[in-house]
């Protein structure tokens, strides 16, 4: 067991070093300096571009900006932000738990929900709600992040306005309230994105625990409980779900990268001041290293929630355990 | 035909003739209403995209009066509405059915090129070989691929059609090889190869000619798939500023363009979004359809 993890641990070093240059080089493939934005401003005077150059060892060979920049990572440094001119390491650690909250929200309340419906469907197999919630998945799958986004916010705030229109809290009354005003506040805002995210995602969920609890109906030890005389909604949930539950680890880990991909548009389009909402202004600024510096911590996010599942698949599957 | 020798053993009698997994495929589809209907409504937005210029009611890009026709509402003369720019919407949703289906369909091909190839050496080769190339793909995996376009995409900027093509393309391959590699692994010591080594076939016949097609069903099944999701990546970006450059139109940059005042400009969100929706869950309903056609068959 803990050989295993420490070879998935050895498995995830890998894939974040092979990442690290992948962006190396997409910043060096790229036409001009990865900082255009700066040195083709007219207004830069060539002082100061000789100087960033030197600063960035953008003068030096490759082989060592390669360590160089290596080393930088290693230490967690992923370069100056010239939008916010800060260092993209502070700007995206501000933001990232916001996105960490949103995600974390989402995926909780989708993997309930998704389960939940795909228990519902299976227990009413083959009839008209059965089909019509299928439906329902199949459109909600389908739908383009940002596009659900955006008919939420038209909905819930313009048309019927319940929620907020963005924002993390109140920009003007949060300062008067106590604790207890400001966490409503806070979940308030919080709502609509995250529901929003959620529906996104349970829709993936309930798909998929349909297709696996129909694909564990046909086995053995679910005819000998029905045999035993156990109710439909016993053997569903006491035999079917339990048996069906490991493949819904494996896609947590799935999971991953749709949902930091959803993120990145609910985020934008609720204003919620997470990464994806940095990273998407960063776009229309042409910050180039708070771009990348979003990449990298966005593929590590997806490498560690990987690992994670598959350390969680082996701890609950008690083939695994004993190893 | 390669895919007869499988269940040679297992025939008794006569070898029934099989039929090939795209006859297969679209049986199945005209089988089930569901799918029927499917691959109607895909038929018609494909037979919009193909007859844009015949269809639009205007000129996509024409800018008649940016004063006066400018934040129109549906109306009869302009059913979906206009854009900031005077432009016709119907038009552009029209036109963007062209370029975001001919985008989905030209990526999905590069990236299947690359994907079959990748995992078909990967999987043939075994070894060192295929433990590497396997690495190399989980790293690319872990990267998501808006993340890693819009990484691409914010250093190149004024990218034309072709080259975001070929990266969306590019960015497609890494789950497509992944499937072939698995597929080529565990038929590489099926008996038909097997006979075929002993017949003295080279690597690259055995390859290209026995093993490639009776891995076709899961390459169409992950065709079908693909095209859909480049399409709503290709949107994404196009909505992000990153994607399709003006004045084309795309689904996505339709979107865009109305995004400052969605709540004023609902229509520039609503109509290219329907349409989207319906292209991606009727290319989903059929590829679901595919692979229920081959699972049955196994």
């Amino acid at each position: 067991m803990l050989r295993y993890i420490a070879q998935r641990l050895a498995q995830a070093a890998v894939i974040v070093a092979i990442v690290a240059t992948i962006t190396f080089a997409l910043i060096h493939l790229a036409p001009g300096d990865p900082f255009s934005a700066v040195m083709d401003n007219p207004n830069v005077s060539e002082t100061v571009r000789q100087t960033l150059r030197a600063q960035y060892g953008l003068d030096r060979p490759l082989p060592e900006q390669f360590v160089r920049y290596v080393g930088l990572l290693a230490h967690g440094e992923l370069g100056w932000s010239f939008s916010h001119e800060r260092p993209v390491r502070e700007v995206l650690g501000t933001a990232l738990p916001n996105t960490l909250l949103l995600m974390g929200v989402a995926l909780v309340g989708s993997f309930v929900f998704g389960i939940l419906i795909a228990l519902f469907q299976v227990s009413r197999r083959g009839s008209v709600t059965d089909h019509v919630l299928s439906g329902l998945s199949l459109f909600f799958f389908s739908m383009p992040d940002f596009w659900l986004a955006i008919l939420a916010l038209l909905t819930f705030t313009y048309w019927l306005p319940i929620f907020p229109v963005g924002g993390a809290f109140d920009p003007v009354m949060h300062e008067y309230w106590g604790l207890g005003g400001r966490i409503v506040d806070r979940l308030y805002h919080l709502a609509l994105p995250a529901l929003t995210l959620m529906l996104l995602a349970s829709a993936v969920v309930a798909r998929y625990q349909r297709a696996a609890l129909l694909d564990v109906l046909p086995a053995d030890y679910i005819r000998t409980a029905r045999l035993k005389g156990l109710t439909e909604p016993e053997i569903l949930r006491r035999h079917a779900l339990r048996n069906a539950l490991l493949p819904i680890i494996t896609l947590v880990g799935l999971s991953f990268p749709a949902l930091l991909t959803g993120a990145f548009f609910v985020e934008k389009i609720f204003s919620w001041p997470g990464m994806g909402y940095a990273v998407v202004l960063a776009i229309g600024t042409r910050d180039y290293p708070l771009v990348v510096g979003g990449v990298i911590i966005g593929s590590i996010m997806v490498t560690l929630g990987s690992l994670l599942s598959d350390v969680l698949y082996a701890l609950a599957d008690p083939r695994l355990r004993s190893r | 035909m390669p895919w007869q020798t499988q269940d040679f053993a297992a025939a008794s009698g006569p070898t029934p003739q099989r039929e090939s997994p795209l006859a297969l495929g679209v049986r199945n589809i005209l089988r089930k209403p569901s799918s029927r209907v499917a691959l109607f409504v895909l038929g018609v937005i494909v037979l919009v995209g193909l007859l844009a210029p015949l269809i639009a009611p205007y000129n996509p890009a024409a800018q008649p009066d940016i004063v006066g026709l400018k934040d129109l509402p549906p109306s009869l003369a302009h059913p979906f509405g206009t854009d900031p720019y005077s432009r016709d919407v119907l038009s552009r949703v029209i036109y963007g059915a062209r370029l975001s289906l001919m985008i989905g369909i030209l990526a999905t091909i590069v990236s299947l090129t690359l994907g079959v190839a990748y995992g078909a050496i990967a999987g043939y080769a075994g070894g060192i070989l295929d433990a590497v190339m396997m690495r190399v793909l989980d790293a690319f995996l872990s990267i998501p691929r808006l993340l890693l376009l819009i990484g691409v995409l914010v250093a190149w900027p004024r990218l034309s059609i072709g080259a975001l093509v070929v990266f969306l393309g590019l960015t497609g391959w890494f789950g497509l090889s992944r499937i072939v590699r698995g597929q080529v692994l565990a038929l590489k010591h099926a008996e038909f190869v097997t006979a075929a080594q002993a017949l003295g076939a080279s690597r690259r016949r055995i390859l290209w000619r026995h093993l490639l097609p009776n891995i076709v069903s899961p390459i169409v099944v992950a065709a079908t798939l693909g095209v859909a999701h480049v399409i709503v990546l290709e949107a994404g970006l196009s909505y992000l500023g990153i994607g399709v450059p003006q004045p084309l139109a795309s689904w996505g940059n339709i979107i865009q363009d109305g995004s400052d005042q969605v709540a004023t400009l609902w229509w520039m969100s609503l109509f290219p979004g329907l349409f989207m929706v319906l292209t991606v869950m009727t290319l989903n309903i059929l590829a679901e359809s595919l692979s229920d056609a081959y699972e049955r068959r196994r």
